[in-house]
This record gives structure tokens, C-alpha cells and sequence, in this order.
């Protein structure tokens, strides 16, 4: 009886000893709503390479901005602007001097009753629609960049009754997904993910009219000794990662799709 | 610091349309519901329900579709020259009638139903035809569900946010209200305006609760 | 033409089978009479248009009120007055509001009935500006009598107006009931189980059991076949509502409480404060002069012979009630001649009922 009680004691103890081991490897990701499936695709191909796990939560920017601030267990935060990462980083929450830009928003003009781009673009500034949807621009980059588009057309205060405007950039999708509004500004890899599911054309706006909608990244500082987040940062730098992010619609992207 | 009141001044004109307008769909709604046999009872009880159970989001996604150019309600809209509910006050206030509907019709259907049959009886035997007795015995005798149905549907429209987030387009003065407002100054790191109306207004839910909680106190005469 | 209210309705629920055909003089008090279950509330809420779904055909002094499906006029526009079994008068209303509601949506030339005057004769007027909760059982059920009389009717209802009312309320409420026979030109139907109203009150009878009509007609002629029926062959007895206070789960046997005194019998199944009906038979009724300390049987009760009537074949029918309680309900007991008159009994005396078995009803 003793014997086994001791051998039971023993075990247990072992598996307490090597809990913080295992959990070491794990790897906790706070990543801005926008990047999901992109990040759906990195992780793959990220744990094969190194064997560490990866959980990913996904919210909006200002949400897991909040809950970092608060003491949320994360590693790595994704977000979808500079804006957030450079607030934690004066809070002293992350290691300084490490933000890093891992994509580049590209904004794009989404009519789904136009033929061409630049019929896309006619409708709107000919004003030929019911509502505009953009991303709310006091919270998106990609809002606050459609703003700036509107701004260089002139169209800024034409529209402001008109415009719609989604708390994020998947709502400002979901307005025009759903016909509601016949125009909007959305993420380029918003439609390359809608692959041949929905109508329509995309202009694709000319990058110098709308300051680059950096997505930046930082690392916690309760992560600064974890080599997990130290390989996936390096990961994300590898060109299998920028492949991926670039075939999802993020980056320097110049010509102009067309879907029937 | 900057504050807007808009949104508030928004919120309390939507809750005011939403709650009269309910009062009328409600009624005859919950009498119907407490007075009738029909195997209809049943299914229509748990659609009203239905919004007690749904996450707000999912109520919000299928109006956006339902009332949407391409949905059947906008197609029947658009036929009759009318522009379509999406993004407009108009729109807030249907979504708001379907998503505080069980707030209305259940305390009005309780309170019905608890009166029993003997009131109708009695009146009706003293000459009241079946509306004079509705009129002057149901809704007198029911003045609590009344009360709490009032209160809960203002509240809760107050306090709406999933559905109007996916229904209403956050336009400023149109469908912007106290509570996409408040998301919005989170979102946007403006913490100490978040606070300000964020207190204010659970501040204003214990008030209009507390002012329930004590008029139905009052109104809570023994009965036979 | 001779005034009088031909009734006749037809229903079957469940169990429940009513097909009750009776003509009522339309004038004085005619009784719908019946034990619990008769089916007697239901005609006089058919009689009323409270039972939509009933078919029935009613002409009350000449005038149809319904006829089988052809025509049915709604309970508001019927000239009736009702009176519940409890009062039923409105929580939101005062006393006055109460009693002039019918009367408000009345037009002018139909108030026959004046307010003051109703309020005198069923002695109100201090009451009228309380809140009804404040009213005891005798009060509300006068302010029901004064609500319903105010509509002017031309037939009042009357559901078991005294039966959720104490003895005491009973008493002082009866009175005033006996005025309304004398005072009032209106037809008045009585529905109620008591004998002892409807003898005190009816002018007119008819004896309902499941449904049927047994007998109709004068008061006197239908209480005396009622009587005799109730006291003929081995199923008479008489039937008591009792309530089961307790179960012995030992010697498998629950103790009942009714207006007697204390009933043992075998183990029934409902809980604790249900309301059991029990039939007591005449001839398991036995009597003694003392109370017995040596006999198998347990229940014993102290009563006093009201009435004696001899049956045939040297039997003795004796009405008994319980010591020290006027209102008690009587109980039967046969016994033989011959054993009448070893006991030397007569009207008044003291003796105690032994009850060897009793049936239970439900």
C-alpha cells in the first residue's frame, strides 16, 4: 500500500515540476480581428517549423489593447494600427524598441454593381449610391485612410449623412456584403478571402493617397525571456511568412483585380 | 474634455418612440396571448421570446439582411417607393420594437392572466361590452404589468447596443447612440468620456429600477 | 301568456353530462338545487350567456336568448343581474364605484332600480366610500347583491351567494335575502346545495343530480320527494366533506375532521388538508346511550335525534346532529323498532352514533 502511495505521490510531484515546462512552449497570441485568417494560415506552417504551440485570441485592436492593459496573459500582440503598440510601449508594458511593422493595409473601393474600376470610382464621385460604407476612422486605420481617400477626391463633407460607418473594417464589409450600401472602402484582403463568393469590382486606391495603414506588433514584456515568442517574431520576418501575408493582400499591391 | 450629448438626446427620442409604439403592438398582442386557445399560442409566445435567447448580433445580422435592399421587407419597401430601414432612425426603432418586444408583452401577458377569468365575468354581466371591460377593468387592474413593461422596454432600449451596432451605421445624429457612443470613446482610448456616460447611465438604469420596484410596491393592494 | 323562463342546455365534458330541461315561473325565488357536481352552477351561468359553448335554448318572459346555434345574445347585453359565489367586485374600484358600474352604462329609462334605495335595504351606506379590501366576506357579498340589483335586471342570479361565508356572516346575510324575495318584483334563481336555504328562501324548486332533473316544481312537494329519497333503501345515508388532518401510517388509517366530529378510516390517498367527500350509510349508523369504551368500532359521536321517521319492515329512520351545533348537517341513522324502542329515543335526545364504516366519494 505504502509503496504505491509513494510511487502516486512521486508522479504527481514530477508533473508539477514539469507543468511550467510545457508551458513554456505555449504561445499566446493577441491578434487585431482583421489578420485572422492570414494568422489561420501562419500558424501552421509556424508550429511544423519550430514545434511550439501557438493560441491565438482574436478581437479588435481596442479591445485586447484594454485587455493587455489589464493584465491579459499574452505573449505577442498583433494589431491592426502603430497607434496601440506605441501607447503600450510608452505605458511600459512591452519591451521597448521592438515594434515591428508585420503588413501593410491595402485599401480598396469594393462596388458590387460596377463593371469596372473605374466605373467604381464614376459612382462615387458622381454620388450614385444610398449609403458609403467605410470603417469607423476614429477607430480603423482603414477608416481614418478611406477619409483621407475622401479627402484627396474632395468627397469629405459631400457624403457625411450617407456614410456609413462600421465599428470595424469587417462591419464596413458586411454593409455592402449585405446590399445596404452600394459602395465601400475595405481591406484588400477582405476580398481576396471572399475568393469568388460575392459581385462586384474593386478599384484599388492609388497608395499615395492615404497614409500606409501600418499593422504593427510588439512583445510583451512577460515574454521577453520566451523562446517561443522570440522564434515566431523571427518567423514572421522569414520569406515563408511574407509569402503568406502577401498572397492574403497585405503590402505594396499596385495592379487592380477583377472579379465577374 | 469635450463632451456630446447627441447621442444621449438620440437615445432617450428612440426609447420614447420604441416604448409608445410598443405599448400598442403589445397590448392587443398579450391579451390575444392570454385569452386564446388557439395552437397558435404557443409558437408565437416563443417568437416573441426569441430575443430574450438570441445573441443580440444575430438578431442585428438578419434584420440588416431581412430589411436590406435584397431582403423581402426592403424588396416590399423599395416596391411601395419607400427607401429601405437600414441606417436610418426609422430602422433603429423597427429593430428596436422586435429586440424589446418580450419585454413588453410578457409582464402585460402575466398581468393579463392573473387577473383570472372573474373580473371579465363580472363586467360582463354588469353591461360592459368586451372593449368597455378591456378599457375600464383589464388595464386598470393590470396598471403593474403596465408599469413594469413601460420601464423594462425603455430601459432596455437605453441600453441596446448589438443590434443597433449592426443595423444602424453609427451615423452621428441619426443612429449614433449612447451606447455606440460609448463603445466608440473605448475603442478610441478616451477612457475618462467612456466613464462619464458609462456611469451615467447605469446610474439611470438603478433609478428607473429602483422607481419600478417602488410603484409596483405601491400598487400591491391585497387581492381576491 | 303566462311569464316564465323555459330552459333547456345540453353539454358533455369528460365525465360531466348535463342535459337539464326545466320551466321556471317568472316570478319569486326558484332554486336550482343539487348536491356539488349537479351541474346546477353551470345552467345558471348558461342561463347567464357566461357558457358560450354550451348549446342550449333559452326564452326568458317571452323573449329568446338563445336558441341552439341560431342565436346567442352576448352575457353584456342580456337584463340580468349576478350574483357570484364570491363577490368578485373590482380591486381598482371603491365600494360606490363598485355598485354604480352596471348601473352607469345603463340609459336613463332602464334604471328602475334607484340607488338609494338599494343601498337601504341591503344596509350599506356607511361603507361606500371604503376601498372593497377592506370589506369582511358579509360586506363584499351585500355590495355584490346592491352592484347587481343596481343594473335593473329583469332576472337576478344567484350563485351560492352564503357559501364561502362563515356561520356568523351566513346569519346576518340572510336576512337581507329574504327581503329581496319580499321587496323585489324581480325573478330571482337561487343556485345552492343547502337545504336549509332554499327552504327558507325558494318559492319554487328543481332538484338537479348529474346533470338531470329529478323533480321540479312548488318548494314543498320537491323538498318532501327529495327527502324521501334520501332516506329509502340501503343506499341511504348521507354524504359529509370532510378534510384528511392526518395518516397513520402503522395501522394504515387516516383521520379525517368534519362538522361531526373526527372520523377514522382506512388509509385514503390524498395529502394532509385535502377535502375528501365521504358517504356515511343509514344503516351502518348505530346508537348507543353511552359512549362505548369496549367496542371495536372507533368512530363515536355525541349527537342529538332531530327528527324520526318510520320506514317499512319494522325500521326506524333517525335524523341526527352533533351535540351542541344547530347548523351541523344532519346525519342518518336506520335502526330497527325494536331496538327504537329498548332505547326509549325521541326528539331531543341525547345519544352517540357509532359508525362502522363509511364510503369515500372522492
Amino acid at each position: 500500500m505504502k509503496v504505491t502511495v509513494k510511487v502516486l505521490l512521486s508522479l504527481f510531484l514530477l508533473g508539477l515540476l514539469s507543468w511550467p515546462a510545457v508551458a513554456m512552449e505555449k504561445l499566446q497570441v493577441a491578434v487585431a480581428s482583421n489578420f485572422s485568417s492570414t494568422m489561420q494560415r501562419l500558424i501552421p506552417s509556424f508550429e511544423q517549423q519550430s514545434g511550439y504551440r501557438v493560441t491565438a485570441s482574436y478581437a479588435s485592436s481596442g479591445k485586447l489593447f484594454a485587455q493587455i492593459t489589464h493584465g491579459a496573459p499574452f505573449d505577442i500582440f498583433l494589431s491592426a494600427d502603430g497607434e496601440r503598440p506605441h501607447r503600450l510601449e510608452q505605458l511600459g508594458l512591452v519591451v521597448a524598441n521592438q515594434r515591428f511593422t508585420y503588413a501593410t493595409g491595402t485599401l480598396v473601393l469594393w462596388a458590387p454593381e460596377a463593371r469596372s474600376p473605374e466605373e467604381a470610382l464614376q459612382q462615387l464621385q458622381q454620388g450614385r449610391f444610398s449609403f458609403l460604407s467605410i470603417a469607423n476612422p476614429k477607430i480603423a486605420p482603414y477608416g481614418a485612410a478611406a477619409m483621407q481617400v475622401l479627402a484627396k477626391l474632395g468627397l469629405d463633407q459631400r457624403f457625411i449623412k450617407r456614410t456609413v460607418r462600421g465599428e470595424n473594417i469587417a462591419q464596413a464589409y458586411q454593409f455592402v456584403y449585405s446590399g445596404n450600401a452600394q459602395l465601400g472602402f475595405v481591406a484588400k484582403s477582405q476580398w481576396i478571402d471572399a475568393g469568388d463568393n460575392i459581385n462586384g469590382v474593386v478599384w484599388a486606391v492609388p497608395t499615395h493617397m492615404y497614409s500606409p495603414i501600418d499593422q504593427q506588433g510588439v512583445l510583451l514584456k512577460r515574454a521577453e525571456q520566451n523562446p517561443a515568442a522570440l522564434a515566431f517574431i523571427d518567423y514572421l520576418y522569414s520569406d515563408g511568412a511574407k509569402q503568406i501575408i502577401a498572397a492574403s493582400g497585405y503590402g505594396g499591391l499596385t495592379q487592380t483585380i477583377t472579379v465577374e | 474634455m469635450v463632451m456630446d450629448w447627441q447621442p444621449v438626446w438620440l437615445s432617450l427620442q428612440l426609447a420614447t418612440v420604441t416604448t409608445l409604439l410598443l405599448l400598442v403592438i403589445a397590448t392587443p398582442l398579450a391579451w390575444w396571448l392570454s385569452q386564446t386557445r388557439s395552437f397558435l399560442k404557443q409558437p408565437i409566445a416563443a417568437i416573441v421570446a426569441l430575443p430574450l435567447v438570441l445573441p443580440p448580433t444575430v438578431l442585428g445580422f438578419y434584420l440588416l439582411l431581412l430589411l436590406g435592399p435584397q431582403g423581402a421587407v426592403g424588396q416590399f419597401m423599395q416596391q411601395l417607393g419607400l427607401d429601405t430601414l437600414p441606417f436610418t432612425f426609422a430602422g433603429l426603432v423597427v429593430a428596436s420594437i422586435f429586440y424589446s418586444l418580450p419585454f413588453m408583452v410578457q409582464p402585460l401577458h402575466n398581468a393579463f392572466e392573473s387577473l383570472g377569468s372573474e373580473p371579465l365575468e363580472s363586467a360582463a354581466t354588469l353591461r360592459a361590452s368586451p372593449f368597455d371591460t378591456f378599457i375600464n377593468v383589464v388595464v386598470p387592474l393590470a396598471r403593474p404589468g403596465f408599469i413594469t413593461g413601460i420601464v423594462l422596454s425603455f430601459a432596455h432600449t437605453i441600453g441596446e447596443f448589438g443590434v443597433i451596432l449592426m443595423i444602424g451605421g453609427n451615423i452621428p445624429g441619426e443612429t449614433q447612440v449612447l451606447s455606440i457612443a460609448i463603445y466608440d470613446h473605448v475603442e478610441m482610448l478616451e477612457y475618462s468620456q467612456a466613464h462619464i456616460l458609462s456611469a451615467g447611465m447605469v446610474l439611470f438604469s438603478f433609478v428607473v429600477l429602483l422607481s419600478l420596484y417602488y410603484v409596483n410596491h405601491r400598487f400591491e393592494m391585497p387581492r381576491r | 301568456m303566462k311569464r316564465e323562463i323555459q330552459a333547456h342546455f345540453k353539454a358533455s365534458r369528460g365525465e360531466f353530462h348535463l342535459d337539464a330541461r326545466f320551466t321556471l315561473p317568472a316570478q319569486g325565488v326558484s332554486a336550482l338545487f343539487g348536491h356539488s357536481g349537479s351541474g346546477k352552477t353551470t345552467l345558471l351561468r348558461c342561463i347567464a350567456g357566461l357558457e358560450p359553448s354550451i348549446d342550449g335554448s333559452l326564452t326568458v318572459d317571452g323573449q329568446c336568448w338563445q336558441s341552439n346555434g341560431a342565436l346567442f345574445i352576448p352575457p353584456h347585453k342580456r337584463p340580468i343581474g349576478y350574483v357570484f359565489q364570491e363577490a368578485h367586485l373590482f380591486a381598482h374600484l371603491n365600494v360606490q364605484q363598485n355598485i354604480t358600474f352596471g348601473q352607469r352604462r345603463l340609459k336613463p329609462h332602464e334604471r328602475s332600480m334607484t340607488f338609494d334605495d338599494v343601498v337601504a335595504m341591503l344596509g350599506i351606506s356607511h361603507l361606500l366610500k371604503r376601498a372593497v379590501t377592506y370589506l369582511s366576506g358579509g360586506e363584499r357579498q351585500r355590495v355584490a347583491i346592491a352592484r347587481a340589483l343596481l343594473t335593473s335586471p329583469k332576472l337576478l342570479l344567484m350563485d351560492e351567494p352564503l357559501s364561502a361565508l362563515d356561520e356568523q356572516s351566513r346569519a346576518d346575510i340572510l336576512p337581507y335575502l329574504e327581503r329581496l324575495h319580499d321587496e323585489l318584483s324581480t325573478p330571482i334563481i337561487y343556485v345552492s346545495h343547502s337545504q336549509k336555504e332554499v327552504s327558507r328562501l325558494a318559492d319554487y324548486l328543481v332538484w338537479l343530480e348529474q346533470g338531470k332533473v329529478q323533480a321540479e316544481g312548488p318548494l314543498q312537494r320537491v323538498m318532501g320527494r327529495f327527502d324521501l329519497a334520501a332516506t329509502h333503501g340501503d343506499e341511504a345515508g348521507e354524504v359529509v366533506i370532510a378534510k384528511v388532518m392526518q395518516h397513520d401510517e402503522y395501522y394504515c388509517l387516516s383521520r379525517l375532521q368534519c362538522c361531526c366530529g373526527e372520523l377514522w378510516v382506512k388509509r385514503v390517498a390524498g395529502e394532509v388538508g385535502d377535502e375528501v367527500r365521504v358517504h356515511i350509510p343509514a344503516k351502518d349508523v348505530s346508537i348507543t346511550l353511552e359512549p362505548a369504551t369496549d367496542s371495536s368500532i372507533q368512530n363515536i359521536w355525541p349527537m342529538v335525534v332531530d327528527a324520526i321517521s318510520e320506514v317499512e319492515q319494522g325500521q326506524v329512520m333517525l335524523q341526527l346532529r352533533a351535540a351542541g351545533n344547530r347548523q351541523s348537517p344532519p346525519l342518518l341513522s336506520r335502526i330497527t323498532l325494536k331496538s327504537f324502542e329498548r332505547l326509549q329515543l325521541s326528539v331531543a335526545s341525547h345519544c352517540y352514533a357509532q359508525i362502522k364504516s363509511v364510503g369515500l366519494l372522492s
